[in-house]
């Protein structure tokens, strides 16, 4: 079982999502996360699909992927060298006590404050999804209030593209 | 029909234009609210005709068995809510068997969607698993051009079932009509050749191999690949055999062919698939019925070539050494062109060992038995048709006995529901095939519960005058249920008696039918005779066979291909 970011083209149809999930419910594969928007041609989104499964199950996943009509194209990312982030709001108390300690662990993890009230901080961050389970794991459980992420996006690195 | 002039047409016209453009003969359906501007426009025109079924579920075999049997493609119509439900089994089972059919629902209005209307349900979420590629067409401007991509879709590459969903709205509204001549998809462009270096390293395994095999599915079928695969065995010299779904790919009455594989395969088949070291499999997907636990299949060190035009069958239970994807023809004919001319594999100690194989006559059953043994009659079904009808199933033991006895020389002549394995399939698939082949001999070979699954498409029949003949093996069980439990569930036969049957003849007779009862070994033949010589009605010929017998040889669930349960000795 290892971890796989596969990267689709897909005509930005209505259905075509659920037809995506569909497929991955129906055949029992995993999906970590996936996130999906238009691309610079608006007739196309890309959406990153982070799941895991041994090397049979992930060539199935991409052939299934492959035959749907809507999909123009399909590319398991982590077969090379290729980039990673992913986007954490996460809303944590700061009261009077934690301030200080509270800005200073954002800053190590390079986040940024983006709003303030009596006794929280929301803090964004972005990262690949390790650094982004480090600041978690860094904060105290109970000074958590609320956490939202978008799950990977992911993209080859120097020529390594994909468009039709 | 002018292609060029454009011409205002509300939705319901343009459906039915479309239909014409297509060369639509058929269409099964079943009218309701939601498609009455469709039925209304049906009516007013001659040149596609409706068969109006009595359940939906008939109306998608019905054109599932059109399209088997005829390679065109099986168009149905049904109304929104229960009408799409009730075909969601058909739709699946033409699925399962990659079968090209345009299945055209009505949906409520497009205001009304998503509030729980009247005869709502969403049917494009419905289908959606079960489906080559679905659509709703929310616009009449799009309906045209939604209607040529189904077509196109639903008959390229690995065909299969396209569902359009159509609101009642878009068929009242009204557009400039134009029929498009071609569809260019970016995302959908299915390969046709297959790769030459692949077919090369193919051509070289095949001409080093001992032992070989050649392992046909439906692909073959689909793709009208027979005169080429008859072509290329014969040419090789090398044993073959035919999945279910792939009977009549390869003459069934070849001496090269080893009958079926699998399950109830034959002896031959199973072990040579299993002790071959190079199999050429053509369009067929090693799947749990045929290669049992791939875990054991892979135990023989063997060579694989895999033809198939779609590569997620390939390498999906087991991994092949040399994978060609291309369309099967093009593939067989590359192949023949490279092969013909080198010399000839020496077999014969392979075809000594199939031989021996075959010596252990895995198909015998007692033909001194006093009551009707399932298997006689299908050898009598056989001989009476001369081996030339067209044969649907439905689905259990009587399936097997059919699939092993009637020797099937001609592809599309042996239509059954392999993959769903849809009990109530035989016969308004049997109503497809007539249609299709006017004149043409049909058996619908069943058993007295699958007969009840679709029972209704008697009355079908009648409205139609389709002479089909249905061969009833009437053991008084769910047979294949019966099978099982007792082979593996200690004799406990859990609701698979089938008690309070119908009286079969009445029933048929009820129907505007003609209905015989046989009951004795000596009069199967003579009844078949006279039933099969009647060209104008339907007969339904009630068989009562003996309860317990069992399809033999049998791999039980799980094992491998040569772990065969073989009939007791005789």
């Amino acid at each position: 079982m290892t971890r796989h970011i596969i990267s689709v083209l897909v005509e930005n149809e209505a259905g075509a999502l659920s037809r995506i999930s569909g497929l991955f419910s129906a055949r029992g594969y995993n999906i970590e996360t996936l996130t999906v928007a238009p691309t610079e041609d608006a007739s196309m989104s890309r959406m990153t699909i982070v799941t895991s499964g041994s090397e049979d199950v992930i060539e199935q996943i991409t052939k299934q992927l492959n035959k749907l009509i809507e999909v123009v194209k399909v590319i398991d990312l982590s077969e090379a060298e290729h980039i990673e982030r992913e986007l954490m709001l996460i809303k944590v108390r700061a009261g009077q006590k934690e301030r200080e300690d509270m800005k200073r662990m954002a800053d190590i993890f390079r986040g940024r404050v983006i709003d303030v009230s009596d006794n929280t901080y929301t803090i964004e961050l972005t990262g690949d999804t390790r650094k982004l389970d480090a600041f978690i794991q860094a904060l105290e459980p109970g000074s958590i209030l609320e956490t939202v992420r978008t799950g990977a996006s992911g993209i080859g690195r120097g020529n390594r593209v994909l468009r039709v | 029909m002018d292609r060029v002039k454009t011409s205002r047409l509300t939705g319901a016209e343009i459906v039915v234009r479309c239909l014409q453009e297509e060369g639509v003969e058929y269409v099964f359906g079943y009218p309701g609210g939601a498609v009455l501007f469709i039925y209304d426009e049906l009516f007013k025109q001659d040149k596609v005709r409706h068969v109006l079924v009595r359940h939906e579920q008939g109306a998608a075999h019905a054109a599932d068995g059109y399209s088997r049997s005829s390679n065109k493609v099986g168009v149905c119509l049904v109304t929104s809510g229960p009408g799409v439900t009730n075909a969601v089994t058909g739709i699946a089972t033409a699925y399962m068997d990659s079968i090209p059919m345009v299945v055209l629902t009505g949906q409520v209005p497009t205001h009304a969607i998503g509030l729980d209307a009247f005869q709502e349900c969403d049917a494009v979420g419905i289908t959606r698993p079960i489906v080559k590629h679905n659509m709703l067409v929310k616009d009449v401007k799009d309906l045209a051009s939604a209607i040529k991509k189904a077509f196109h879709i639903a008959t390229t590459g690995r065909p299969g079932p396209v569902v359009l969903d159509i609101p009642k709205d878009v068929t009242a509204a009204v557009t400039e009509f134009h029929y498009p001549d071609s569809v260019s998809m970016r995302s959908y462009n299915p390969v046709r050749k297959g790769h030459a270096g692949q077919i090369k390293k193919a051509v070289q395994l095949l001409r080093e191999a001992e032992r070989p095999m050649v392992y046909t599915g439906g692909g073959v079928v689909l793709s009208n690949a027979a005169p080429q695969l008859r072509e290329l065995v014969k040419l090789l010299g090398f044993p073959c055999t035919n999945t279910l779904m792939g009977l009549g790919g390869y003459p069934g009455t070849d001496p090269q062919f080893l009958g079926m594989p699998g399950m109830h395969g034959t002896y031959e088949a199973n072990m040579a698939m299993q002790h071959c070291d190079v199999l050429l499999a053509i369009g067929a997907r090693f799947d749990d019925r045929v290669i049992g636990n791939p875990a054991h299949f892979a135990q023989n060190p063997r060579k694989i070539i895999h033809i198939d035009i779609d590569p997620s069958s390939i390498s999906k239970r087991v991994k092949v050494d040399v994978p060609i994807v291309g369309n099967i023809p093009d593939v067989l004919e590359d192949l023949h062109k490279l092969l013909q001319g080198a010399p000839k594999n020496d077999l014969q100690a392979w075809w000594k060992q199939i031989d021996e194989w075959r010596a252990k006559d895995c198909l015998r059953y007692d033909r001194n038995s006093k009551i009707i043994k399932p298997q006689f009659v299908l050898e009598k079904l056989y001989e009476v048709t001369k081996g030339e009808a067209f044969v649907t199933s439905d689905v259990g033991q009587h399936q097997m006995w059919a699939a092993q006895f009637y020797k099937f020389n001609q592809p599309r002549r042996w239509i059954n529901s392999g993959g769903l394995g849809t009990m109530g399939f035989g016969l308004p698939a049997a109503m497809g095939v007539q249609l299709a082949n006017p004149g043409a001999t049909v058996a619908c070979v069943t058993g007295e519960s699958s007969i009840q699954m679709c029972l209704q498409e008697l009355s079908t029949c009648k409205q139609y005058r389709l002479p089909i003949k249905i061969v009833n093996l009437n053991n008084r069980y769910m047979g294949m249920v019966r099978q099982w439990q007792e082979f593996f569930h200690g004799n406990r036969y859990s609701e698979s008696y089938m008690n309070a049957l119908p009286d079969f003849v009445k029933l048929a007779e009820g129907y505007g039918h003609r209905g015989v009862l046989i009951e004795k070994p000596a009069d199967v033949e003579p009844a078949l005779r006279e039933a099969f010589a009647s060209k104008k009605e339907l007969v339904f010929l009630d068989f009562i066979t003996d309860q317990t017998e069992n399809v033999y040889p049998m791999i039980p669930g799980g094992k491998g291909m040569t772990e065969m349960i073989l009939s007791e000795e005789l």
